[in-house]
């Protein structure tokens, strides 16, 4: 774990720069806080239940992918109902690359994230002539064209048509003594973590500052001197790349990948993630994961016949108590427990 | 060219669907100002509704009648409950509200009426019309009445106090409020309006597709298509994209080979996406200027 750990002091270092003492001691906490959690999420797996051991890996995947939307929707203000797209796209170019062409699992990453942030880049040009509710209607689009286009009887030799591909769990490397859930799920782990480390430092950048520039106004953003186009486009790339990065890891993951599993569905599941967690708040990305993966399983616990109700009273109820997600209610529990930062 | 001609009038049939879904969704985009992803939900559950009250033996006019009503009232009770506590909330927030709704009524339905689809009479019978095989009696109405509404609506926005009541309402609540709009009222109507329409178009597209909870999913993508590509704030605009969508989606799956029947869908919103890029607020929109 010692790699864990050492990114998220890394984290602490890059972030101390300038900063004021009082400033300086609240990163201290959070780095502090950063790194205990994820050493308790690695020792997880040691501990709980191999299907549990699973189910938490996969939050972490949904998260990953929460974040890419976050991104896109949460900082640079561009509504996405299509992100099963690239979620698909790096699950297939992980699954291919195994299947067909025996390339070893990690190598599928990078792949997944350099196809992913091209095609987001590609998609994000002609996205930029819609607002809003039209943009939506583009994303959606996508979303509905996917699960088509993976089925064509052209691509059938690679994709392996409506039955999909079917992908080997990969072996611990170095025989460490893990099982393979095991050794997923410290894998994602890691990966998460890098992902998570560079998002957060990404919008705190100057480019970070540009895309929110641009959520909260453009005209403004673009009389400061921000190339309006650019900054969306690759935005849209990187959202991309996330979610594509989340892809590969769950068809690694879940040793499956067939068109059918990322339909429009996946796309709204992935958006009510994003609100549940908080649009804006990277971290919401982990309760928003948790939220889309659990709590259809705990309605269909409360009722057989009513499960899709069930789900749908708890996400309006949860949404009238909290309009702003766990972010909003974080907010909220921080001003009452201190003074709020003047 | 009988090839063509078959084709055309296939797409107008099933486009006369998607024109009705359209125009509910723009009803209600006007009165609040965001699509309702719920909206094809909320007209199967109207629909069951009619279907109910036609087994405990109601005539099939009362049913329909009964059916708006209810909806009309259901609608409103939505608003009140769910809609109005987050009028201020951040759009996406209101969004998920409406995946909530979707899931609630699809399972309810499922829940008290099964899944197993149902048929569902048609007051203007099934026969062929004219000698047609592609288009029966009933599609033929259906088209009329697609008009007959639109007309309808546009008399109620353009010319009744309450119509221009709540156009302000929406366009401008702040100043609809100090001419003595009931703002909150207003939009409560719309959510009323929009779930009666909704009702009409459920009861209409029944007798086609059959009566299940899974109904509305297919037809509301292509009523959400239509009513973007005609422009959401324009009802003229919807039923022009409703039969622009019918035909386009009968005819690439027609003309365009090989990829043309499994891709007829993709093809149909790839075309759609092609002519907002051109044109962004849709076909009929009005353009939103901004005062800087």
């Amino acid at each position: 774990m010692a790699n864990l750990d050492d990114i998220a002091s890394g984290f602490g270092r890059t972030s101390d720069r300038g900063i004021d003492d009082g400033r300086s001691r609240d990163r201290q906490v959070s780095v502090a806080i950063a790194i205990g959690t994820v050493a308790i999420l690695a020792l997880l797996p040691f501990v709980l239940h191999s299907f549990f051991v699973f189910q938490v890996t996969m939050v972490m995947i949904y998260a990953i992918a929460i974040i890419g939307l976050n991104l896109l929707t949460g900082f640079n203000g561009q509504l996405s109902l299509g992100h099963a797209a690239f979620y698909a796209i790096g699950a297939y170019t992980a699954a291919i690359m195994m299947d067909s062409f025996g390339v070893s699992y990690v190598w599928t990453l990078p792949a997944a994230a350099v196809i992913c942030f091209v095609f987001g880049f590609l998609f994000g040009l002609p996205a930029l002539r819609l607002d809003g509710i039209y943009l939506a209607l583009a994303t959606f689009a996508l979303s509905v064209a996917t699960p088509q286009i993976l089925k064509i009887s052209l691509f059938e030799k690679w994709t392996g048509g409506v039955q999909g591909l079917v992908i080997t769990k990969p072996d611990p490397p170095l025989g460490l003594p893990l099982t393979q859930d095991q050794w997923l799920y410290v894998f994602t782990l890691a990966v998460t973590s890098v992902m998570y480390v560079v998002a957060k430092n990404l919008v705190r950048t100057r480019t970070g500052r540009a895309m929110m520039a641009i959520r909260d106004n453009p005209l403004a953003a673009r009389s400061m001197g921000i190339n309006n186009p650019i900054y969306k486009a690759v935005t849209f790339g990187v959202s991309g790349l996330y979610t594509g990065v989340a892809g590969a890891l769950g068809a690694i993951v879940v040793q499956f990948v067939a068109p059918d599993s990322f339909t429009i569905y996946l796309s709204v599941a992935l958006l009510v993630g994003l609100v549940v967690g908080g649009v804006g708040w990277l971290p919401g990305a982990f309760f928003g994961a948790a939220f889309i993966l659990f709590v259809p399983n705990v309605a269909e616990h409360l009722s057989k016949g009513l499960s899709g109700a069930a789900y749908g009273l708890m996400l309006i109820v949860l949404m009238l108590v909290m309009p702003g997600g766990f972010a909003g209610a974080m907010r909220l529990a921080s001003s009452v427990l201190k003074k709020p930062p003047v | 060219m009988e090839l063509l001609g078959q084709q055309l009038t296939a797409g107008i049939a099933s486009g006369a669907i998607y024109a009705c879904v359209a125009l509910a969704l723009v009803m209600i985009y006007q009165a609040i100002g965001h699509v309702n992803f719920a909206q094809g939900e909320m007209a199967m559950f109207s629909t069951f509704i009619a279907w109910q009250l036609m087994r405990w033996g109601l005539p099939y006019w009362a049913a329909f009648a009964g059916a708006i009503v209810i909806s009309f009232a259901g609608g409103i009770l939505i608003d009140r409950l769910v809609f109005r506590p987050i009028r201020t909330a951040a759009v996406l927030t209101q969004i998920v509200m409406f995946v909530g709704l979707l899931a609630i009524l699809n399972s309810a339905a499922g829940f008290i009426w099964d899944f197993t689809s149902k048929s569902f009479p048609s007051p203007f019978g099934a026969n062929p019309l004219l000698g047609s095989r592609l288009v029966s009696t009933h599609q033929a109405t259906m088209v009329i009445a697609t008009f007959v509404l639109l007309v309808l609506l546009y008399v109620f926005f353009r010319y009744t106090r309450v119509g221009l009541a709540m156009q302000s309402a929406t366009e401008n609540p702040a100043s609809a409020r100090l001419v003595g709009v009931r703002v909150e009222w207003m939009i409560a109507l719309g959510w009323g309006m929009a779930a009666a329409i909704g009702a009409i178009a459920g009861m209409l597209i029944a007798p086609v597709v059959f009566l299940e909870p899974n109904m509305m999913l297919g037809i509301l993508l292509y009523g959400f298509a239509a009513a973007v590509l005609g422009g959401l704030s324009s009802p003229g605009g919807a039923v022009f994209g409703g039969f622009a969508v019918g035909i386009i989606e009968n005819l690439a799956g027609t003309y365009i080979p090989e990829v043309g029947g499994e891709l007829k869908l993709t093809i149909a919103l790839f075309i759609i996406i092609s002519v907002l890029v051109v044109r962004p607020t849709g076909l009929f929109g009005a353009t939103h200027t901004q005062r800087v």
